[in-house]
């Protein structure tokens, strides 16, 4: 910005810290437009006098020096496409965790001011995107999940494209005979309205169905996806808006449970087989015909194993419940027992458990099934561990295996990796080259045909998946969350879950699609910085083609021409910022956040000479987590060493190796990189953010042993949003290691 | 969407906060009313969340800038329906605002606080410590404002509007009242733990060192009362043993029939709490059934690895003094109908969920189920979200709420399905 102001507040302590003339100095010797002070400037008074200089136009550039970047946010909000705003933070960072007047703290103060200045005098504003947005919603999938998110969309007034890739809609719940109870008193059987729902979906004038068909292709971005669809009449083009992926969950295969007996005897069945039997009304016993005396269900067949699938599948309790009251109502006079480990029945299932407990003829048993064997002309299920501690057999002439489900999702990246390696392969690159992409092709060659959506796009043609193929999301906080703009996950193929749940699932993945199309339009960015209008700028004139912002964009937003050079999807960008920390030719750029920004406010820092004894540290902080933590602990009374300057970043990923570089050239002793924990717990808010971050300081670490520069210089924290308690003894840890370490060597120069 | 009448949303746990954020962003006015002086209800007062031991306030940290950022939703803390009535197409709703003893020029400096001569028993921490009448709600609390218990003042006393420099503090502040039209209602007023002192067979109320899991978070927390560590209250000491008793109220038809749904995974958290911070101390969770549903399932097998903790399948009958300050517990068996007898230090009873509908006294008139969880309401734009709705964690509140959000646009939109 050209004219930047600066308003300090003087209010908190601040005054008390600091003199405001040395403050007003700094500032002169900056060239700024105005420097004004206010005792309490977040009051609507001291507010007026930034916004009076903002609205006389004698500032574009406004950095209010005061209190924290995640204080009073609404009353410093102004105009973001008129003014750039840059917090500086005295009250945290310096009037609560410095002692007052001390020589120190104002050489912090006045750095601080700098940085901030320097920052400012480098950003511009962004303006407004505005990009035609289609509001279509094509959902794929029309099981229970899909046909309820298609109802929601369509009711909050999108038109809707609902695929399916069988003949007809309803998915796995049509098949069902009955369903679970939804509506109190809880504990007896639900009758399963599919077919009227399905009927509701057909009729509605605002969902267009295409069954039989599947998507080939996926171009573009949210508000703009061009699909082509591929159906029983031939290929279409279709514009979509947004995307949510309902594709359910399949049986696990039951030919690898021949421990449970599957195999031994056509009377050892799936809950898939029953299921059909159920449906038919004739419970008879595949191999001999015969009415079966006693059916018996073996739960977690499959699931809760360590062999086989590690999670529960969640819905397999429920389920064998319903087909016991199912076998009650309809076959009288046979007999149920159900071995389990653990019934899971949560939450208001609880009533339908004791409902059917109390069915006569129905036996619930705890154990481990050791084996079935074959006896006498029925099946004799042994099991130990049971509750009366000894191991006992049950007879049955129906053994129905509980299997579990498993995701019919795609590794959008996997696949991707496989493809990448057969290129190399085909390219005939070096020697190790290939030989090392053969290996992964060995690895990865269970992925072939195993794509659904088929998206066009540089990371891989589905959804990035997290563990046991369910796709990649906060699952707790921000379970919608896809690491694809624009596509939402919903029903069993997020997470095992039940009908109910799953039904549920389709309304909330509607909301997101819906949302994120309305943020589109308003040239907004989606979650997590949500509401951001500002978007980076590529100098692709100077771009190397090295590919790193493509394959480390964790949101798949660069596609790649066929160079190689990076292809920018705006409505795909989360703004975290990770490409601009990727990128070593420094051409990524936001308006309000870049490497030049940065850069200007760590050689604003006045590093002073080795005999001064007064070390600089930077500390790179998260400003999701880290900062947050920081701010509470500053508010608990914690003394932050004089030496440290904090400047926050939209994530340890969006910090670029040169802002290391440039610190350590500057005299700088060391450098604090606080972040987030990655890995399979990650908590990063972009999720690969930290993990990235590592990687580039192990490369960073390196190259700085090499060159004979201590690696401890530079360290990378994790810290947690409740790590307040912690801040005090990581910050005395670093100094005591610069302190070992001693200044560096390149002070000075 | 078209715009009609705002969405309300009631309640502003992660559960309201979610519901409201969702239709705001999605371009819909939204009044998100809360009770208590910030938002984040339940969540925050636990130290971490389940499977990812994890800390709600990183989440919360996001949802509160979403907030912040978002022009169209209207946050009201402090905040209570007084009566709503339909009207036409949507409500007619009145809210009762509390005084606003402390208002925006508050910047959180802790003056006030420091001059405040009385004290009350810390709400958010459960009672379990003193905090000063006027005070910031707690350390993640927003709005960032400072609230003061006005009953707990003394008669006359001025000194924190005397010692706030920005002239927040207005000790005459009166309740505020005004009526809003909107469209849809999204209720979320959440729950409470089922009260330690029905649970008197098993020590609750009684036994002081007979705690609930609520208390155990806050026990664990650095800016708890005991500053994070575990401690016995009886006598502060370091516990040996501490045994979780599982389905405490829950599954029970004296007390709870249903499932609480999260106990089971909050004990297991709870038992990583006391192997972390207590890796001598011997740990026993005592179930009926262990329901880690779904990848929770990886929470059972890591408590499973730790060294010195079991699981033992029986019902807690009794909890009783025992010899030297112990606790004696006695363990059944239900379906062999076999005994048990156990010594522990620390009983953490993992108490379930109650609705906060369940007195059924509603402005909105909730219909409500035998076990006191609310029910939508279609007919009325009146839907239900969290655990106001039925017990369930905070991933299924936040689908839940999510849903729950597009039900009141759909509803607000006018189509009708």
């Amino acid at each position: 910005m050209n004219n930047v102001g600066v308003f300090v507040c003087t209010g908190c302590d601040i005054g008390a810290a600091v003199p405001l003339e040395n403050l007003e100095k700094v500032a002169g010797g900056l060239g700024v437009a105005t420097f004004q002070s206010h005792e309490n400037l977040c009051s609507p008074e001291g507010v007026a006098v930034i916004r009076g200089a903002v609205e006389d136009g004698s500032v574009d550039g406004v950095v209010i020096a005061a209190c924290s970047h995640r204080a009073k946010i609404e009353e410093f909000r102004f105009d973001p496409t008129k003014v750039h705003t840059q917090r500086v933070c005295l009250r945290e960072q310096v009037a609560w965790t410095q002692p007052h007047g001390h020589e120190d703290t104002i050489l912090l103060a006045e750095d601080l001011l700098r940085m901030g200045v320097a920052q400012s005098q480098k950003y511009t504003t962004p303006g407004r995107l505005g990009e035609d947005v289609d509001r279509t919603v094509m959902v794929v999938g029309g099981g229970l999940a899909g046909l309820k998110a298609a109802q929601a969309a369509a009711g909050m007034g999108n038109p809707v494209l609902l695929v399916e890739a069988s003949s007809q809609l309803g998915g796995y719940v049509a098949g069902l005979k009955d369903l679970v109870p939804e509506v109190p008193p809880y504990d007896r059987l639900h009758e399963n309205d599919m077919a009227a729902l399905v009927a509701a979906v057909e009729a509605d004038p605002d969902i267009t169905v295409r069954t039989s068909s599947s998507t080939r292709n996926i171009d573009g971005q949210p508000g703009q996806f061009d699909v082509e669809l591929v159906g029983p009449d031939g290929t279409e083009n279709i514009k979509v808006g947004a995307i949510v992926q309902a594709t359910g969950a399949r049986p696990y295969t039951a030919d690898k449970l021949g421990h449970l007996g599957y195999g031994l005897s056509a009377n050892v069945v799936t809950t898939q087989d029953l299921e059909l039997m159920l449906g038919s009304g004739e419970l008879k016993c595949p191999g001999d015909g015969k009415t079966p005396e006693r059916v018996l269900f073996i739960q977690c067949a499959g699931s809760r194993d360590a062999d086989h699938l590690k999670y529960c599948s969640s819905e397999c309790c429920s389920a064998s419940l319903r087909q016991v009251a199912s076998i009650h109502r309809d076959h009288p006079g046979v007999e149920t027992a159900v071995v389990y480990r653990d019934l899971r029945t949560p939450g208001q299932l609880e009533h339908f458990y004791q409902g059917v407990q109390e069915l006569p003829g129905s036996l619930f048993t705890r154990g481990e099934v050791a084996g079935v064997e074959k006896a006498n002309g029925r099946l004799t299920v042994n099991v130990t561990g049971s509750l009366l501690g000894d191991d006992i057999s049950v007879d049955a002439d129906l053994v129905v295996l509980a299997t579990g489900m498993v995701p019919n999702a795609a590794d959008g990246e996997a696949i991707r990796e496989l493809r990448d390696a057969r290129g190399r392969i085909e390219r005939k690159e070096s020697e190790s080259q290939v030989a090392a992409a053969t290996a992964v092709v060995a690895d990865l060659e269970s992925h072939d045909g195993t794509q659904i959506l088929n998206l066009n796009y540089r990371q891989g043609p589905d959804l990035p998946v997290l563990d046991y193929n369910f796709n990649d999301s906060h699952f707790i906080c921000f379970p919608y969350e896809t690491r694809r703009t624009g596509i939402y996950a919903a029903g069993a193929m997020r997470a095992p879950m039940e009908p109910a749940q799953a039904a549920e699932d389709g309304l909330g993945a509607a909301m997101k699609a819906v949302q994120c199309l309305e943020m589109a339009a308003r040239g907004e960015a989606v979650h997590p910085r949500a509401g951001d209008i500002s978007v980076p700028e590529f100098a692709l004139q100077r771009c190397t083609q090295c590919k790193r912002c493509t394959e480390e964009c964790p949101f798949g937003t660069l596609n790649e021409d066929t160079d190689g050079t990076p292809k920018y999807n705006e409505l795909r960008c989360r703004r975290c910022g990770i490409c601009l920390g990727s990128c070593p030719e420094r051409i990524i750029s936001f308006p309000d956040y870049s490497v030049g920004g940065v850069a200007a406010a760590i050689k604003s820092i006045e590093v002073p000479d080795e005999e001064d004894e007064k070390p600089r540290v930077l500390a790179f902080m998260c400003e999701n987590d880290a900062l947050p933590a920081f701010d509470e602990a500053a508010k608990r009374g914690f003394q932050l060493p004089p030496w440290v300057r904090i400047i926050p970043v939209r994530c340890l990923g969006a910090v670029n190796i040169v802002w290391i570089a440039d610190s350590l050239s500057s005299g700088i002793d060391g450098i604090m990189l606080m972040g987030c924990k990655k890995g399979d717990d990650y908590q990063c808010h972009y999720i690969r953010g930290s993990e990235l971050a590592d990687r580039r300081m192990t490369n960073v670490q390196e190259t700085m042993d090499r060159l004979t520069l201590e690696s401890e210089r530079v360290k990378i924290h994790e810290v947690a949003r409740n790590d307040y308690a912690r801040i005090p003894e990581m910050f005395e840890e670093f100094m005591e290691t610069i302190e070992e370490v001693g200044p560096n060597p390149y002070k000075g120069f | 969407m078209n715009n009609s009448a705002p969405l309300m949303v009631v309640g502003a746990g992660i559960s309201g906060v979610t519901a409201a954020l969702e239709a705001a962003e999605a371009g819909r006015e939204v009044i998100l009313v809360e009770r208590d002086p910030s938002i984040g209800g339940r969540v925050l007062r636990s130290h971490n969340y389940f499977p990812k031991l994890c800390p709600p306030s990183c989440g919360m940290e996001l949802n509160t800038r979403r907030v912040e950022r978002n022009p169209r939703v209207r946050v009201l803390t402090g905040t209570t329906v007084a009566a709503a009535t339909r009207d036409g197409e949507g409500w007619n709703v009145t809210l009762k605002t509390a005084p606003a003893y402390v208002n925006d020029r508050c910047t959180v400096c802790n003056e006030c606080a420091k001059a405040c001569p009385a004290t009350v028993p810390d709400p958010f921490n459960l009672g379990l410590a003193e905090v000063p009448a006027i005070r910031l709600p707690h350390l993640d609390a927003w709005p960032q404002r400072y609230t003061l218990d006005r009953d707990a003042c003394g008669s006359g006393c001025t000194a924190c509007v005397d010692a706030c420099e920005f002239g927040a503090i207005d000790l005459d502040a009166k309740e505020t009242e005004e009526t809003v039209a909107v469209s849809a209602v999204v209720v979320a007023t959440g729950w409470r733990p089922y009260p330690l002192e029905k649970l008197d067979d098993l020590g609750g109320g009684v036994l002081p060192d007979v705690i609930s899991n609520v208390m155990m978070e806050r026990l664990v927390a650095p800016a708890g009362p005991t500053g994070g560590e575990i401690k016995r209250p009886s006598d502060g000491a370091v516990p040996k043993r501490v045994a979780f008793v599982q389905c405490a109220g829950s599954r029970d038809v004296n007390h709870l029939p249903y499932c609480s749904a999260i106990c089971c995974l909050a004990s297991m958290k709870q038992a990583m709490y006391v192997k972390e911070r207590l890796p001598e101390t011997a740990v026993t969770i005592y179930y009926i059934d262990r329901r880690t549903p779904g990848r929770n399932e990886e929470m059972l097998n890591r408590v499973d690895e730790l060294d010195g903790v079991e699981l033992v399948k029986g019902k807690v009958g009794k909890v009783e003094r025992g010899a030297g300050g112990a606790l004696k517990l006695r363990v059944e068996d239900v379906e062999s109908g076999r005994l048990l007898e156990a010594e522990t230090d620390l009983v953490v009873l993992a108490t379930g969920m109650v609705s906060n509908l369940d007195t059924g006294d509603t402005p909105f008139a909730v219909h409500t189920d035998d076990d006191g969880f609310g029910l939508d309401d279609n007919a009325a734009k009146l839907f239900v979200a969290g655990v106001a709705r039925r017990p369930e964690d905070v991933a299924a509140s936040v689908r839940d709420a999510t849903g729950a959000a597009a039900k009141a646009c759909v509803a607000a939109t006018g189509r009708t399905q």
